[in-house]
């Protein structure tokens, strides 16, 4: 079967069971993308399936034939993404380990939505659990993220 | 307030050092490599609370293709340790084995496969066949020492290796108590007496990244062990101990760290150790998120008991103490938490009648350990709603009463000789507080003067709750930091330090810190942490120590390495040492003349008399100076269902120099969050047979961003005169916070007490039944 990963197709044996996560961190290198859980429940894993924010633990690779898959690998371009960009300058990174995750739903939340409010922001990434940052720094530079997008 | 002059790095909001790398997903964390021909390890937990192993065969886990080791007790050398990852020798008791021949709570190792795949070993650990015997269990912390309850260790070898107080045959792991003055004469003499109870609860650190180690045998033979701990320096020795392998045998890697709080000064990596050493395989062993709650460590849940005499004019007569925690199955971390009970909360108001009792006692629960706030947690609770309860029997404003009683520079309190970790305490005598600051702003960003119009009415009520705090940094004449630093060729500087980075910041600071002693920028300087071949001693993440004690380490080596830069760059201008200014952009200067640091670092490399510009420096603490804190919240009470919202969340600290304010701001928010959740959702359920039901993010509910208020941070600096550049410690005093606020909070909103946490809308609700909201 083949799915894009990065915008690069990949030819992969159709395990049907395989996690998505599994396939992206064991098979395609890509160890950005977290296990905090397995169950779904802590947005560690979170990636975005044909443009769509998912939690990688729980997709099964055989339900991803002909997707396209982004992670935190192909986020960034030749420049950071303005999400990690205002993440770096405002202090929302501590230990790490949820911020690929935080960055893939933030990134989501602002192609549906450019100007979401506060509350809006925090509906957004309501999924990814941080237990370093209370979340006050990374609500911060999302909304400053969009301010950038919208000015760029 | 800065005293030490013109910072041009420390006191900066710079960038987190290693920030890009994890913000673009570098592979930067302990199972981010990919390790050729790796086994994975499956653990069997004990499903009995308290049973004795009377037989156990591994037979057919061995028989099944693809397994490579399964151990059993019978397999390993016994050897009783501690886990509690701290300094030698431990004041925890040598109680745990690597696996036992009886389990002391659901969740207890049995056996361990390592196999070729996950899937291998899980099936492998279905298959071991264990023939239990189970024994009577013991749950309640309050009855561990009752005549007749199950003893949990009565094994002959469990023993304390400094002289502290251990009686297993009760069950008492750890016992304290201490008198300073007459407290019953100072109680009879005193006016107004509040007496309170409080109860915390089982709850687990959380970290998003769960332990995980890849132990491997390295080229030369030795064990390499790469893993997510706080003490990698107490790992090499720990697992030396339990596996009978030198020292020198063992290497230890710490990479990224996906959180710890505690958890991860926890030394469990002994296990994948010995299937690494009996296999010669590299192995790796990482908990699922149901394993973290029940089988690594959570926090001592406590009944604590404060009793305080007041005169009529608010003095305090007489503070007394009594905390009780329980430390689960093993007596991790049990002598030194419930001592932190007292001294972290006990010095905090003037009092010349001061009583402390303590005791922690096993039951057939999960291992309670370290965790953020230790013993400050659970006693500040207790402290801090009684100075509420004090201030509304007095007719006076809780902070005014705070602000009237506590500790004040240049004071000391005999409770910090009487109290220490494990032993006696140290003298001190406070060099910075900014706590009467801290209470003025903090009630400013709350609104403390107009509360009483903010109320309401109906349905939703509003209250308003404070609470003081203080911590310490780091265990003064115990704790030792240290660092090492080069210079390269281009002038730029290698800084090795053995304390670990666990998503704190603290290469960063330790980096600015460095910038700022040697002179140059902080780009220039290249941090590493930390590989127990390479990188020098220290304790490890514990203990609010880094930023104080590693700090002043890295402060000292950097003056070495900054002398020395200064007599290669008086050479080549030709000037004495005592004329050449460093200005801090990575240049010498000398009347007209100016050299880099680049030409230095040339200079001193290929040019003549040439030697390496580098020093390693150590530091010890004779102190313990407390940060301080008071915090502020605002909560709305929906009378109908019990259910508590905070509205906002202040607070207010001193930390003395913040090295990085947003990073200081950072571990406030962090902590305040974690304390949250503590206070108001978190907690460890268990059946009657001590298996615990919620095991999981689902239902174990920490907080995520609908859960949190609106906050307020405020940092108020003073400088702390033993600290590097003034600093304290910042990380754990904040999470001490919000149980008494927002008890204190509750109450002021509905009149009713909330003694046991969390504050969930049942127990709200149970508590306001009958008290004449609604119907």
């Amino acid at each position: 079967m083949k799915v894009t990963v990065n915008g690069r197709e990949v030819e992969t044996a159709p395990d049907p069971c395989r996690r998505l996560l599994d396939f992206l961190r064991e098979d395609q290198g890509l160890a950005g993308t977290k296990e905090g859980c397995g169950k779904g429940e802590c947005g560690a894993c979170a990636v975005l399936l044909d443009g769509r924010l998912v939690n990688s633990c729980l997709v099964l690779l055989g339900q991803c034939e002909g997707a396209s898959v982004e992670t935190i690998e192909g986020v960034a371009g030749t420049a950071l993404h303005p999400v990690q960009e205002a993440m770096l300058q405002l202090g929302a990174v501590q230990c790490g380990f949820c911020t690929p995750g935080l960055v893939m739903a933030s990134v989501a939340l602002l192609r549906e939505n450019p100007s979401p409010t506060p509350a809006e922001v925090r509906r957004g990434i309501e999924g990814n659990l941080c237990r370093c940052t209370g979340y006050v720094k990374v609500e911060a530079a999302v909304l400053d993220a969009a301010r950038r997008m919208r000015e760029a | 307030m800065s005293r030490g002059g013109e910072t041009k790095v420390v006191g900066h909001s710079e960038r987190k050092v290693d920030a890009l790398a994890l913000a673009s997903g570098q592979p930067l964390f302990t199972d981010d490599v990919d390790v050729p021909g790796l086994l994975h390890a499956k653990v069997l937990w004990s499903p009995h609370a308290h049973a004795r192993i009377v037989r156990i065969d591994a037979s057919k886990a061995r028989a099944l293709p693809g397994v490579a080791c399964v151990l059993t007790h019978e397999d390993v050398p016994r050897i009783l340790k501690t886990t509690a990852g701290q300094g030698w020798p431990e004041p925890s008791p040598y109680d745990t084995p690597m696996l036992p021949d009886k389990v002391r709570y659901v969740g207890d190792r049995v056996a361990a496969v390592a196999a070729e795949t996950r899937e291998i070993a899980e099936q492998a650990v279905r298959l071991i066949e264990v023939e239990y015997e189970v024994l009577p269990a013991l749950f309640d912390l309050r009855a561990a020492d009752a005549p007749g309850a199950p003893v949990i260790h009565d094994e002959p070898d469990a023993k304390a290796i400094i002289p502290v107080p251990y009686w297993p045959e009760r069950n008492v792991a750890a016992h304290v108590d201490m008198r300073i003055g007459d407290i019953d004469a100072a109680f009879d003499a005193s006016d107004v007496v509040v007496d309170r109870e409080v109860e915390t609860q089982y709850g687990q650190h959380c970290p998003i990244e769960p332990h995980v180690t890849i132990c491997r045998i390295d080229e030369y033979g030795r064990l390499h062990i790469r893993t997510s701990t706080q003490v990698p320096f107490h790992v090499r020795r720990i697992v030396a101990q339990a596996c009978e392998v030198p020292v020198r045998r063992i290497r230890v890697v710490k990479p990224r760290i996906g959180g710890g709080f505690g958890a991860k000064q926890e030394v469990l990596e002994d296990l994948v150790a010995m299937l690494c050493l009996r296999t010669g395989r590299p192995v790796k062993l990482e908990y699922t998120r149901s394993e973290e709650f029940v089988s690594s460590r959570t926090r001592h849940p406590a009944v604590s008991r404060v009793k305080v005499g007041f005169g009529r004019d608010g003095t305090m007569k007489a503070l007394y103490l009594r905390a009780r925690t329980n430390t689960g199955a093993y007596g991790s971390h049990a002598l030194t938490v419930v001592c932190n009970c007292g001294a972290k909360t006990l010095p905090l108001y003037h009092c010349e009648n001061v009583g402390f009792d303590g005791d922690s006692v096993y039951t057939n629960l999960p291992v309670a350990g370290a965790y953020r706030g230790y013993g400050g947690t659970q006693a500040a609770f207790a402290l801090e709603v009684a100075m509420d309860e004090a201030a509304r029997a007095l007719g006076k404003d809780p902070v005014d009463l705070r602000r009237a009683l506590h500790i004040r520079e240049g004071e000391g309190s005999p409770v910090f000789r009487a109290l220490g970790e494990g032993q006696e305490g140290v003298e001190q005598k406070i060099g910075s507080c900014g706590l009467a600051r801290c209470l003025d702003l903090g009630a400013e960003a709350i609104g403390w003067k107009d509360r009483e119009s903010r109320r309401g009415s109906g349905r939703f009520r509003r209250g308003f709750g404070m609470c003081a705090l203080m911590q310490g940094s780091s265990i003064p004449e115990i704790d030792m930091g240290s660092a090492s630093m080069k210079m390269n060729d281009d002038g730029s500087f290698n800084l090795l330090v053995g304390a670990t980075d666990l998503g704190t910041g603290s290469d960063t600071i330790l980096a600015q810190i460095a910038a700022e002693a040697v002179g140059t920028t902080l780009d220039r300087m290249i941090v590493y942490s930390s590989d127990t071949d390479l990188t020098p001693f220290d304790v490890g993440a514990y203990a609010s120590s880094t930023t104080y004690l590693s700090g002043e380490a890295v402060r000292k080596t950097a003056l070495l390495v900054r002398g020395q830069v200064v007599e290669v760059a008086a050479r080549m201008m030709r000037v004495e040492p005592a004329d050449v200014d460093l200005p801090g952009d990575g240049t010498a200067r000398a009347g007209g003349k100016s050299v880099t640091f680049e030409d230095v670092a040339r200079h001193a490399l290929y040019a003549r008399d040439q030697f390496q510009i580098g020093a390693i420096g150590s530091a010890i603490s004779h102190a313990s100076p407390p940060p301080f804190s008071a915090h502020f919240a605002e909560v709305e009470v929906d009378t109908a269902t019990g259910k508590v919202r905070v509205v906002k969340y202040v607070a207010a600290v001193d930390c003395g120099t913040a090295i990085n304010p947003k990073l200081a701001e950072g571990q406030i928010e962090g902590a305040v969050a974690n304390g949250i959740g503590y206070a108001m959702t978190e907690e460890m359920v268990f059946n009657d047979r001590g298996l615990c039901l919620n095991a999981s993010f689902r239902h174990y509910r920490i907080p995520g961003t609908l859960d949190m208020p609106e906050m307020v941070t405020i940092l108020v600096p003073t400088y702390e005169p033993t600290g590097p550049y003034g600093a304290k410690s910042v990380s754990e005093i904040c999470i001490n916070g919000p149980l008494p606020v927002l008890s204190n909070a509750i109450f002021d909103a509905v009149g009713v007490r909330l003694a046991r946490a969390p504050f969930t809308a049942e127990r709200v609700w149970r508590a306001l039944s009958g008290k004449g909201f609604g119907t």
